[in-house]
């Protein structure tokens, strides 16, 4: 479903990648401290949740942030928003350092700088009506817009493509898909300039999935919204975004725009990330095959150096002693930056590759078994 | 129904509208007006037949508690006048009420009281105000100690969590009703001169300060859960992401939800209050002479209880079935709120 709009998408590249960015983030970091110990209390570790992550979101551009399950995608998010306090590195707004700005200080751009977020059942209060979710943000922000509140909430519920009638209805009388397109809604209220959209779908069942990401893209495009996209599903993200992140156990590995990304990715962990979407043409290209083995580590105790090492294929001595810095390596265009010491080709064709990456000895032997046989 | 996204986006797969569209045939018709949570629990709470009757009995409690003066004057007689001292023949001889049943007859409908002689029916229904009156001054100082205790612990958390906390757990190591009779007499000697009446409010201020003291920590432990697990709800970091002060998402985002654990912990607390204050005027160290008092009226009956039983029954039976009644209340309205939790 994605793979024809993509087609249409790519036109409108629109490359964003001049002018100053929108939000600007420098080495963030976000350790959550482990206390332990008996009987006084002690900071025994601390959960590196995002370590030094670097980005730039230009207005109007979508920046997609991917990475699977527990890479720090969600932190990242939630400190872009300032729900969270970094522990490190600066976030600059508009030229702004709102890094540990407080709430009184953030006032002036809190309606810049909004969420859409994962669960439609958690992120709508059950005691207030549609319509008081939705002027709420308006409210708090001493937002008057001509014809009152309420025409402003009936015009926001047709944007999302809800019934206006439905203002003064409960939450409770609407479909996972619905709850999510008021909650775009009460995002948009405040008309702001980056949404911060923290796995807008993936709670959703494949068919609503589409219609809210439809409906993102043409807000986007339409009203000039720049979105940082957080998910895991690839094919949305390249669905949706301009440009992309890879994340692995708190860090960017590689950030490209997207057709670089997806057709020329340099880091093994991109190239793994990619080979494990399920490829729903059989007449395309064959694709590489790589099979990592184990899980991410802990990210209380991330590896030496290159975080990806314990499960590169392509790991040698350096990889432990020394940590790739996120640079444009040679063979890359501007604005590829790929964190590796010994990057693989930009390709994903499986032809390329002189044999499938398999990581798991005993899948090595099986595989090798069901050949021979 | 036509909005911008559904027109232009024809790439939608299935070709079918979003979702509002095919559920909006039939609800057209309806009245667009929602019901909120609070009409459901009030529908639920229309069919639990227990509830009603026993709401039912509450009010009428209530009401004539409220309208005592009123019925004092239908009646034609009040709870002071020593009816017995100026009738000849109301008490016999050892005063104790002449006639069957506690002296019960078509002028005292409940009979009048040993000893002094007044109007039990009167004493009851004054009793029963005071009491009720007392009770409700204690369940509001509960209800708002242990909300405001609760909410500020489960919300901001941390150290602040942390002190009330054990602050709470110290309270509820205390022995309350030991302590209450304790503080009781100390409490109206710190306002009153030892030579001077204690006035009855203030009186009744210390009853309602001591009973809610040591009320709360029970319904401050249950908000400070329910907070909890609200606090990291997605709903309240987008109140804070629109930038919401924390006073705000209390009031608004919180306490909206926590009206159904307030409302349930109240309306069981208002009868244990009710059976508190009687115990302190049991006692001795409640309302005194000649305030009519409920709980008062046990500890006078009590001395009487096998020279003319009768006067012990009314106060007893009219609180049985008032506690009663109002702890049937509270279970049916909690299971209102929350019909998952029944049964």
């Amino acid at each position: 479903m994605s793979e024809n709009k993509t087609t249409t998408a790519v036109t409108d590249k629109a490359a964003p990648a001049e002018g100053r960015p929108l939000l600007e983030v420098k080495g963030l970091t976000k350790h959550f401290p482990i206390y332990g110990g008996f009987p006084f209390k002690r900071q025994v570790g601390a959960v590196q949740a995002v370590d030094g992550v670097t980005l730039d979101v230009f207005p109007g551009e979508s920046l997609g942030l991917v990475g699977e399950s527990g890479c720090g995608k969600s932190t990242t998010g939630r400190m872009l928003t300032r729900l969270l306090e970094p522990t490190g590195g600066t976030i600059t707004y508009d030229g702004r350092d709102i890094t540990h700005a407080g709430r009184k200080e953030l006032a002036p751009i809190r309606s810049e700088i909004q969420m859409i977020f994962q669960d439609p059942y958690a992120s709508l209060n059950p005691r207030q009506t549609v319509g008081k979710i939705i002027s709420g943000p308006m409210e708090i922000n001493g937002i008057n817009p001509p014809g009152g509140r309420e025409a402003r909430v009936r015009e926001l519920l047709e944007t999302v493509g809800l019934n206006p009638e439905h203002y003064n209805r409960f939450p409770h009388e609407f479909s996972g898909g619905q709850r999510q397109r008021i909650g775009v809604a009460r995002a948009l209220a405040l008309e702001p300039k980056l949404i911060i959209a923290d796995e807008p779908v993936s709670a959703l069942d494949v068919s609503i999935q589409a219609q809210v990401v439809n409906l993102l893209q043409e807000l986007q495009r339409e009203r000039g919204i720049a979105f940082v996209f957080i998910a895991h599903d690839l094919s949305i993200v390249r669905h949706f975004s301009q440009r992309v992140a890879v994340m692995y156990l708190g860090k960017v590995v590689e950030i490209a725009d997207r057709d670089t990304l997806y057709e020329g990715p340099r880091h093994p962990y991109t190239h793994a990330l990619l080979s494990a979407v399920p490829e729903t043409d059989i007449d395309a290209q064959k694709r590489e095959r790589i099979r990592l083995v184990g899980d991410v580590p802990s990210p209380i105790m991330p590896p030496s150096g290159c975080r990806f090492r314990t499960r590169c294929w392509k790991a040698q001595d350096k990889c432990a002693t020394e940590e790739p810095p996120l640079v444009q390596i040679s063979g890359n265009k501007p604005g590829h930056l790929t964190a590796c010491h010994f990057p693989e080709d930009p390709t994903t064709a499986a032809a390329d590759r002189k044999e499938d990456v398999v990581m798991d000895p005993a899948l090595q032997a099986l595989e090798k078994d069901v050949k021979h046989a | 129904m036509t909005s911008p996204v559904q027109t232009e986006d024809t790439s939608v797969p299935g070709g079918s509208g979003p979702d509002v569209l095919t559920k909006d045939g039939a609800q057209e018709t309806k009245a667009s007006e929602g019901l909120s949570p609070g009409q459901l629990m009030w529908m639920r709470f229309k069919r639990d037949r227990t509830g009603i009757i026993s709401a039912c009995v509450v009010i009428f409690f209530f009401l004539i508690a409220i309208l005592a003066p009123v019925i004092s004057k239908l009646y034609g007689k009040d709870p002071y006048t020593l009816y017995g001292q100026n009738s000849l023949t109301l008490l016999n001889e050892f005063n104790m009420p002449s006639g069957s049943f506690g002296g019960a007859s078509g002028s005292h409908w409940f009979g009048i009281e040993p000893n002094l002689g007044r109007d039990v029916f009167m004493q009851l229904l004054y009793g029963m105000r005071t009491s009720i009156y007392t009770a409700l001054g204690a369940t509001l100082v509960v209800v708002i100690l242990g909300v405001l205790i609760g909410l500020l612990g489960g919300y901001l958390g941390g150290a602040v969590d942390f002190w009330l906390g054990r602050f709470t757990d110290l309270l509820l190591g205390f022995p309350s009703q030991l302590f209450m009779i304790a503080s009781m007499p100390v409490i109206t000697a710190a306002f009153v001169k030892p030579d001077e009446n204690t006035p009855v409010w203030l009186r009744a201020g210390a009853i309602i300060f001591v009973t809610g003291i040591l009320g709360w920590m029970g319904l401050a432990r249950l908000i400070r859960a329910a907070t909890l697990t609200m606090r990291d709800r997605e709903f309240v970091e987008a109140a804070k992401i629109s930038g919401a002060s924390p006073w705000r998402i209390i009031r608004k985002e919180l306490l909206p939800n926590l009206w159904s654990p307030i409302l349930v912990q109240a309306t069981l607390q208002l009868p244990s209050n009710v059976l508190n204050v009687a115990f302190l005027s049991f006692v001795g160290v409640g309302f005194v002479e000649p305030t009519p008092d409920w709980g008062r009226m046990f500890s006078n009956g009590a001395g009487f209880i096998q020279q003319d039983p009768a006067y012990m029954l009314y106060p007893g039976a009219a609180m049985v079935i008032f506690v009663l009644a109002f702890n049937l209340l509270g279970d049916s309205v909690r299971d209102a709120f929350d019909p998952k939790s029944g049964r």
